[in-house]
């Protein structure tokens, strides 16, 4: 048997189904991401609240990021239905992508709500504004902006991890390129343009995340 | 519950092939943290420009990705199968071993200057500045960042129920969900307890090296490396 280890009619033929299957993954990551960034605040400030709720915050980010987000993938789409929730492959996938970067995310924002300096709380204190306004107007927008290069960061991991969707059927660039391969029976192609798919849009984004990282400093 | 030993011993199965392709991968990810991270910082170009499209590279794609080219692809272009379980630990090193590699560098340079420029007036050998004087200050820093590093590898193995080995994942999705379906919350809780143990197991001996570490250089942990490991920055 004498193929050829590359055949370019092969790559070229089977690039329209690939790109499809960025944009999904893009798709999935966008989504994911403002679930991650929405729900990391949420439980970075929760972990500042009352003791028992704390705690159990606390106790949910350990557990979620020490244990893989393929099994907590997996957990979502055989749990659920349990339930009665039936959810598509793509809701399912944003959830768990969303959920699992959220205890990422909320250590980082924590990160940046410690590097307030404790005068800014007493001012807001003195000042007597109430609580939310502590928060709003004077502590996150001091916090945040400090944190988005680390944010940017988690947001090329999760694009990288999008893939492992492709375990509850997600055709992502990944599924369609083992589509392909099954298809042909040539795995060469699909595999290698995937893999450059995501190394020709991972590395600009994290060149850029590094620029930001030095005009704002890291924490 | 009453099914509770059948599920214990059906993931137990899988731990042999998760903790070995844990180790294995733990070991080759030293190895090429070390050699790349050092590469990165050689006086030699070419050195480090290698150094550098490997570290990249694989930074750069997905872990996945690469899992399936070494599992589908490669065996296409140099003519034979990968043991599976080798394959897996290959992935798993190479993969992480591009971060470490950052690590490795990123501790090296934070080694005081004025250390080097201590070793020089005694005349040290290149070598002897390195493996006497600013590795051994440069390691006590690295260990947090890889022990966070090696929790990451842990959960990667979950990846290579994807290539047909048995690790617990796969145990968990292929032989106890199919049978004992209207248990899976069980299941899963117990298959997310392990490698919670595993992790607190890794994390347990990386804390005992780090004082041992620590305490060779007549100190106790870092500031730096004790924040690190509380906030578990990637």
């Amino acid at each position: 048997m004498s193929q050829q280890i590359w055949d370019w009619n092969y790559a070229f033929a089977i690039l329209p189904l690939l790109l499809e299957g960025l944009g999904l993954t893009l798709v999935a990551t966008v989504l994911g991401s403002i679930v991650a960034m929405v729900l990391g605040l949420v439980l970075a400030v929760l972990q500042r609240g009352p003791r028992p709720l704390a705690v159990v915050v606390r106790g949910f980010v350990e557990l979620v990021r020490s244990t893989p987000l393929l099994v907590q993938i997996f957990f979502l789409y055989f749990v659920l239905p349990q339930f009665g929730i039936v959810l598509s492959a793509l809701t399912v996938g944003v959830i768990a992508l969303g959920v699992h970067y959220a205890c990422y995310t909320s250590e980082v924002y924590r990160a940046g709500i410690d590097a307030v300096p404790r005068g800014q709380w007493e001012a807001a204190t003195a000042l007597s504004l109430p609580r939310s306004r502590v928060w709003t107007g004077v502590v996150l927008p001091q916090a945040v902006p400090r944190v988005v290069p680390a944010l940017g960061n988690y947001v090329i991991s999760m694009f990288k991890e999008v893939p492992l969707l492709t375990a509850i059927g997600l055709l992502d660039v990944v599924g369609r390129a083992q589509e392909a391969g099954d298809t042909y029976f040539r795995y060469v192609e699909p595999y290698t343009i995937a893999g450059l798919l995501f190394l020709l849009l991972s590395y600009p984004a994290s060149l850029l995340v590094r620029r930001l990282e030095r005009r704002v400093g890291t924490i | 519950m009453d099914n509770l030993a059948t599920f214990l011993s059906v993931l137990a199965q899988g731990l042999p092939e998760t903790v070995g392709a844990t180790v294995g991968g733990i070991a080759l990810t030293i190895v090429l943290s070390f050699a790349a991270g050092l590469a990165l910082l050689s006086p030699s170009r070419p050195v480090r420009v290698i150094s550098r499209i490997y570290v990249e590279g694989l930074r750069g794609t997905s872990e996945v990705v690469q899992l399936f080219w070494i599992f589908f692809a490669l065996p296409v272009l140099v003519g034979f199968e990968i043991v599976p379980i080798w394959g897996g630990i290959l992935v798993l090193g190479l993969n992480h071993g591009a971060y470490g590699a950052e690590i490795v560098r990123g501790a090296i340079q934070s080694v005081p200057r004025a250390q080097y420029e201590g070793a020089l007036a005694l005349s040290l050998s290149p070598a002897q500045r390195m493996f006497r004087v600013i590795l051994p200050q440069a390691v006590v820093e690295m260990i947090p960042p890889f022990n966070n590093l090696f929790i990451q590898l842990l959960k990667s193995t979950s990846i290579l129920s994807f290539v047909f080995i048995s690790e617990i994942t796969r145990q968990a999705t292929q032989i106890l969900v199919p049978r004992f379906n209207p248990q899976v919350l069980q299941i899963f809780l117990l298959l997310l307890l392990f490698y919670l143990v595993l992790s607190l197991v890794i994390t347990a001996v990386m804390r005992f090296l780090e004082r041992k570490a620590a305490a060779r250089l007549g100190r106790g942990p870092s500031e730096r490396a004790r924040r690190a490991a509380v906030t578990g920055a990637v």
